[in-house]
């Protein structure tokens, strides 16, 4: 009886999920327009995303996380999130990529089939961060994989990841 | 050497001998009192031993261990809940227990460059890392599974070995350290600024919890006392991360169990949470709002009349959603009886939260030992369970999420007015120590710090529930079909991070 209620109301209520956000973000408009347009016409509208978790506090996977809730509706603009790297064209690494990630990092890379492109989310991901200098940390993305798109934040919101996602969808 | 230190608050600290230390050992595993925290100086060790029948302070009591050889008497030998801890000072600080069964390293993987980063004096660390060895498992037909430290879903690394039996998993052997970033090591000589961004980053799913904590350790080190609204609102955003996290694990735990619709709902309704956050206090998560001294933003008008939309949000598709689980007899079916922890096993072990909570053991930092401001003024129940099942850890949630928006309620309604935050002087011209427990949405977050004449950080420990947690999981899962282990390890949703640092 409650499955059905909900049904019922799901079918009566507007969608809850929201228009795309403007892309006003210069920076980021930059970037885009750098990437290889052949890469970009072979895979159309249509990325598979890897994320790969490389030393963040997980404040970063919260928010990519809330890409996929019914307000954000990633999968709307074709891009969703798979299980394993051989089925991606796109990892989404986070953290300060420590030591004893590095490793794994560079294999989940290697595994990803070309073409493929790399964005580092979060302030961590950049540099290092905060914790950039420590004896753990490699310190920014681009010091063990080459990265295409950089997504700033401490965590970055869902709002700055659905623009930085779609410059890579649809920049010139 | 033994007395009590002078400088720490608000518990006592005391320097005991070796046997004094080896008396504490053996109280603990006899249960009487429960480990707190177990962390390591370069000469010396300290110990954090909890009295949960005290009903007024001390209740917690510090022991201290003076070591100037690094050697000093295993309190894993007969507590198995030292045992990790103590693996991890041997990894950071090159100390040695005499008598741990496992001497095995356990955050240190042979990457960093260096070994023992933390002692006096740190070694150059091997290059390559030798393969780890885990524990052997002999039988006829086992078969392993090893997954990890990359897993299929959006979440932290880390390495689960399975043996299993045909689907039943007869081991798990975890292998955590994949995250950890050294975070104490860049808490030395830090000033408080950079050390409470580092606190609140220990785990960003706890980052108000992390920052309270944080914050109540520096105010007792100092002896200051932050303004009463700011105290208030520090509640305020504790209840909020403890809504949005047990909201996107109710729905998400359902997930596992293959009920999608769930964590449709749920999802939506943490992404409330979370917008009403960024509205009232301009953060999703409210990472770096609470600070030493206080928090850095205040409440307005339409941010109190925001925060009664949601509840009055929450308050009317909720319960539907509780409903709805408890009615629906294919998704109770894979959460009954699912991943059983016993009781036993969580008093011995100090589990928090619901892990704790969902076979019995009451602890909630918030409430214990009189509890910390403002929730000795405030009215909440700690829901206990005894099944301690995968059900029974989503039926505390649940029970959590109806508690923490009483207590968002009765927070707006006497919200006291004034100042939200008093300047700080931290340079006190003497060393000053200062601990506390802060009330995260997964169980008791402790940190301790030591702050020098100058006001920067000597030393700052931080210990997450999630220590205490991790090695529950591995006897949870025993004798479930590995089919379960996600929506075991779900409902659990311990902090790789956390634990990592």
């Amino acid at each position: 009886m409650p499955m059905r209620k909900t049904f019922l109301e799901g079918l009566l209520r507007r969608p809850a999920t929201e228009r795309p956000p403007p892309l006003d973000d210069p920076e980021l408009a930059e970037l885009g327009r750098k990437l290889d347009a052949a890469a970009r016409q072979r895979l159309g509208r249509s990325l598979a995303i890897r994320e790969v978790d490389a030393g963040s506090c997980n404040g970063c996977e919260l928010e990519i996380h809330a890409l996929n809730n019914a307000f954000h509706d990633l999968e709307r603009f074709g891009v969703h999130f798979v299980a394993s790297p051989r089925h991606a064209d796109v990892l989404f690494v986070t953290g300060p990529v420590t030591k004893n990630m590095r490793e794994a990092l560079e294999r989940t890379w290697r595994a990803t089939p070309d073409p493929k492109w790399v964005v580092a989310v979060g302030d961590c991901a950049i540099d290092g961060g905060l914790f950039a200098g420590s004896y753990a940390c490699v310190g920014g993305v681009s010091a063990v994989v080459p990265v295409d798109l950089h997504i700033r934040g401490c965590p970055p919101t869902p709002t700055q990841l659905i623009k930085g996602l779609l410059t890579l969808l649809q920049a010139p | 050497m033994t007395g009590t230190v002078t400088h720490h608050r608000p518990w006592p600290r005391r320097m005991v001998d070796m046997a004094g230390w080896e008396r504490a050992a053996e109280r603990l595993a006899a249960g009487q009192g429960t480990l707190l925290a177990l962390w390591g100086e370069p000469d010396c060790v300290h110990m954090a031993i909890l009295d949960e029948g005290a009903s007024a302070s001390p209740g917690i009591e510090v022991l201290s261990l003076a070591c100037p050889d690094g050697r000093f008497p295993s309190v894993g030998r007969v507590h198995a809940a030292a045992i990790r801890l103590e693996r991890t000072m041997c990894d950071l600080f090159g100390l040695d227990p005499v008598g741990l069964p496992d001497t095995r390293p356990w955050l240190d993987h042979g990457r960093w460059g260096v070994a023992a980063p933390l002692s006096a004096v740190p070694r150059p660390g091997q290059e390559e890392s030798s393969a780890y060895p885990f524990l052997p498992v002999e039988g006829e037909d086992l078969h392993e599974v090893p997954v990890g430290p990359v897993h299929a879903g959006i979440i932290e690394p880390g390495h689960f070995r399975f043996t299993c039996d045909g689907e039943t998993v007869v081991r798990l052997e975890e292998r955590l350290g994949y995250v950890h970033k050294g975070t104490e090591s860049l808490m030395r000589g830090a000033d408080l600024d950079r050390a409470a961004r580092l606190a609140a980053r220990t785990s960003g799913d706890s980052t108000v919890a992390y920052g309270i904590a944080f914050a109540r350790a520096v105010e007792a080190a100092l002896g200051l006392e932050p303004p009463p609204r700011a105290v208030w609102l520090r509640a305020l955003m504790a209840e909020l991360e403890r809504l949005a996290n047990h909201l996107g694990d109710f729905g998400a735990i359902c997930n596992d169990a293959s009920f999608v619709l769930m964590l449709a709902h749920c999802a939506m309704l943490r992404e409330r949470v979370l917008r009403t956050a960024m509205a009232c206090f301009g953060h999703r998560l409210m990472m770096d709002r609470v600070v030493p001294g206080g928090v850095a933003c205040d409440l307005d008008a339409q941010g109190v009349a925001a925060l009664r939309a949601l509840l009055a949000e929450i308050g009317k598709r909720f319960p539907p959603l509780v409903n709805l689980y408890d009615n629906t007899a294919s998704l109770l079916d894979r959460t009954v009886t699912t991943g059983i922890v016993k009781p036993e096993l969580a008093r011995r072990f100090g589990a928090g939260g619901h892990v704790g909570r969902a076979p019995r053991r009451a602890f909630d930092s918030r409430r214990a030992l009189g509890g910390y401001p403002p929730y000795d003024s405030l009215r909440f129940e700690v829901p206990v369970l005894e099944e301690g099942d995968v059900n029974a850890r989503v039926w505390i949630r649940i029970r959590e999420i109806e508690q923490s928006l009483a207590l968002v309620a009765q927070i707006l309604d006497t919200l006291p007015d004034g100042p939200v935050r008093v300047p700080l002087s931290p340079a006190t011209g003497e060393t000053r120590e200062g601990m506390a427990l802060a009330e995260a949405f997964r169980g008791d977050v402790f940190v301790w710090l030591r702050l020098d004449a100058e006001g920067r950080i000597a030393r700052c420990h931080l210990r997450d529930p999630s220590w205490f947690q991790w090695p529950l999981l591995e006897a949870a899962i025993e004798d479930n079909i590995i089919a379960d282990f996600p929506l075991c390890n779900k409902s659990f949703n311990c902090s790789y991070s956390g634990h990592d640092l």
